[in-house]
């Protein structure tokens, strides 16, 4: 077990694309890490540069005390579940487990009993001679996740280790997965193109946009104050209000509005400075009332969550959404207000947080 | 809705008797229909290939010859021409000259070489890749007279350019290596279909089953043994039966040695030529071809099991 340190790492594929751009970030030992951005960012580079299967064109990569930035995959000591699993066909499940371990000579019946250990741990004991193609989804996962435990590898590496399950599945391999980690205490990094997962299993996570890093912290840190209004855009299931605006002396003028100033923002944005407000729909109050500070404007969209519904509100030409909870949701048409928690919103001044 | 589901019905009806409930007649002809379509490629197939056969099977077990009076009339010897073909010491000297061949240039020089080509070149892009592939495609698609003409040009004793490169004149490969000569010629010839189909079957191994063979600290060889073969199983057996076949019955090496120097060179193929067309003994070349087409036979079934063994 090690922790994972990355040092202006730079990918440039041929034709000159700059996949990674001079990255920095630092993983400690033990943490559950989160690569998360649109596709097309990175993070899968990212991952399969930290595994050695892409090399770095620049920079280095460190695992536990050794720079292993020119060593090749198999000498870097780490394991990775791919997408697709990467199951063996041809073998069965106790052969597939214990591939990483004949390949380093261990004896079979050693290498055997440490697969049926394994395999026992994640209640594939009654599998163990079954071929892949005779699994579920879910249990190929299993399996996949079983050779990389056998491995006793520094880190572990996950390329989007949920996306093959269906949707199901995939809330139960969450929980299992983080449970999993936190009883390993192995450093993990996994790559998802999903943010509800990241915040879901993530310790930290980094938001990856073209090759950059845009922002490393807690899921909670991320979820609640997005560094950039990118970050603010991409996290949440819910889309982030993103409203431009004007500052007006200790008052804020968005979409037609006066707003208070968020507690985050008071006192650092000088008169006139043009900014984007942003307050998550979560953190509104609706209100059929006129309130002081609100967005006022007519319901246009009532979208069911579930247990809370998603008010879509008309504000002059901009459109403003609030989360209401269930029993008290508008009917389209009516006059509502929606009032932003100024402990929560947050002032965005050219694209970066304030 | 009512009009919708109508029509079918009325199908069922119009067609009723010629289908006769088949649930196989796709596309709804009739037997007597489907018949008339296919009746033209079997009367090809019957008379191209299936009579020829059994004509063949028939003519071995006559007297029958090129010219004089069994050619007029031949007469039914029962299985005279098998014993003489089998007891002959050129038939197994002509057998063993054959495998021989197919394992030193389909096996070994075809299959072998056409992997190794295809492996190396299989994630290079660009003018390499096309010249290689250009090359060897080539030597597959030029005309048997030829590439046959090319090569003993090129291992001509006096003025051959191999013997002028190498600075060894008055070697006489075709008389001295004759086997090893068509076994390099016909390698040379047919590496290029190996290639391409180890070249397409390389190209639907998943890569992450590398990758993941790779992070386990997997060699090349390993990763060959472990990830490659098992995936391209059935592609690597279906192409040693075709080139099996293929060079079983090939009649190129004719064209460098003739057979020769003293049958040693006398593949099977050149055998029955020599023994129907120049002998004249067409009923001892036909047994001849019927017992090339049983070890044909043999040999298919052998990869056919192996292909079929647990999959």
């Amino acid at each position: 077990m090690a922790a994972i340190e990355l040092r202006g790492l730079t990918k440039v594929y041929p034709g000159g694309v700059k996949a990674l751009d001079a990255l920095d970030l630092a993983i400690p030992d033990g943490e559950f890490f989160a690569l998360l951005g649109p596709s097309g960012c990175g993070k899968t580079t990212l991952l399969r540069t930290i595994a050695g299967l892409e090399t770095a064109s620049g920079g280095s990569v460190v695992i536990g005390e050794r720079d292993v930035t020119a060593l090749q995959p198999g000498a870097r000591d780490v394991a990775m579940v791919f997408q697709d699993y990467a199951l063996f066909p041809h073998m069965d499940v106790t052969d597939n487990i214990a591939y990483p371990l004949r390949i380093k000579k261990v004896a079979k019946a050693a290498r055997h009993e440490k697969a049926a250990e394994v395999g026992a741990r994640l209640g594939l004991d009654h599998l163990m001679d079954r071929r892949p193609g005779q699994l579920s989804g879910g249990q190929q996962q299993r399996v996949a996740l079983a050779r990389v435990m056998a491995t006793q590898a520094q880190a572990y590496l996950f390329d989007e280790p949920l996306s093959n399950l269906d949707a199901r599945l995939r809330l139960e391999a969450r929980t299992f997965l983080k449970k999993l980690q936190r009883e390993l205490g192995v450093t993990t990094v996994f790559v998802t193109h999903d943010q509800a997962e990241a915040l879901a299993m993530a310790d930290r996570m980094a938001v990856m946009e073209s090759g950059h890093i845009r922002q490393i912290g807690t899921p909670a840190e991320v979820f609640q104050r997005p560094a950039n209004t990118f970050v603010a855009s991409f996290i949440g299931s819910t889309p982030m209000n993103l409203l431009d605006g004007v500052a007006r002396g200790d008052t804020l003028e968005v979409a037609g509005c006066k707003v208070a100033v968020p507690v985050s923002a008071e006192g650092r944005v000088p008169d006139g400075t043009a900014i984007v407000y942003g307050v998550r729909p979560e953190y509104m109050t609706y209100s059929a009332e006129p309130a002081d500070g609100a967005f006022g404007g007519k319901v246009a969209i009532v979208e069911n969550l579930g247990a809370s519904h998603l008010v879509t509100l008309d504000v002059g030409d901009v459109i403003v959404q609030a989360v209401v909870p269930e029993g008290s949701e508008p009917l389209v048409g009516d006059d509502g207000y929606a009032l932003p928690r100024r402990d929560r919103a947050l002032v965005y001044r050219d694209g970066e947080l304030v | 809705m009512a009009q919708a589901i109508s029509p079918p019905p009325e199908v069922v009806r119009e067609d009723g008797p010629a289908r006769g409930g088949d649930s196989s007649d796709a596309a709804g002809l009739g037997r007597v229909r489907a018949a008339v379509f296919v009746a033209p490629a079997l009367l090809l197939i019957a008379v191209f290939l299936v009579f020829p056969a059994l004509w063949v099977l028939y003519l071995g077990l006559t007297n029958y010859r090129l010219t004089g009076v069994a050619a007029a009339e031949p007469q039914f010897v029962g299985l005279d021409n098998f014993i003489e073909a089998i007891t002959t010491p050129a038939f197994w000297n002509s057998t063993w000259l054959t495998v021989e061949f197919v394992l030193g240039s389909a096996v070994i020089g075809q299959a072998v070489l056409g992997f190794t080509i295809a492996w190396m070149m299989r994630d290079r892009r660009g003018p390499l890749k096309r010249a290689v592939e250009g090359l060897v495609i080539l030597a597959w698609i030029l005309p048997s007279a030829i590439v046959a003409f090319l090569w003993v040009a090129l291992l001509d004793r006096d003025g051959g350019t191999l013997n002028a490169v190498l600075g060894i004149p008055g070697f006489a490969w075709l008389l001295d290596h004759p086997m090893l000569s068509i076994i390099i010629f016909n390698t040379w010839r047919g590496t290029a279909f190996s290639m391409m189909l180890y070249g397409a079957a390389l190209g639907n191994v998943p890569p992450s089953h590398l990758e993941s063979a790779r992070l386990a600290g997997a060699s090349g060889w390993q990763q060959l043994r472990d990830v490659v073969f098992p995936h391209i199983r059935g592609h690597i057996l279906t192409n040693l039966l075709l080139i099996s076949l293929w060079t079983f019955n090939d009649f190129g090496p004719f064209l460098l040695t003739a057979g020769g120097p003293d049958g040693r060179s006398e593949v099977l193929a050149v055998h029955v030529y020599k023994v129907a067309l120049q002998a004249g003994e067409l009923g001892h070349g036909a047994a001849v071809s019927t017992v090339i087409l049983l070890i044909n036979l043999v040999v298919a079934v052998f990869y056919l099991r192996l292909l079929r063994s647990k999959k």
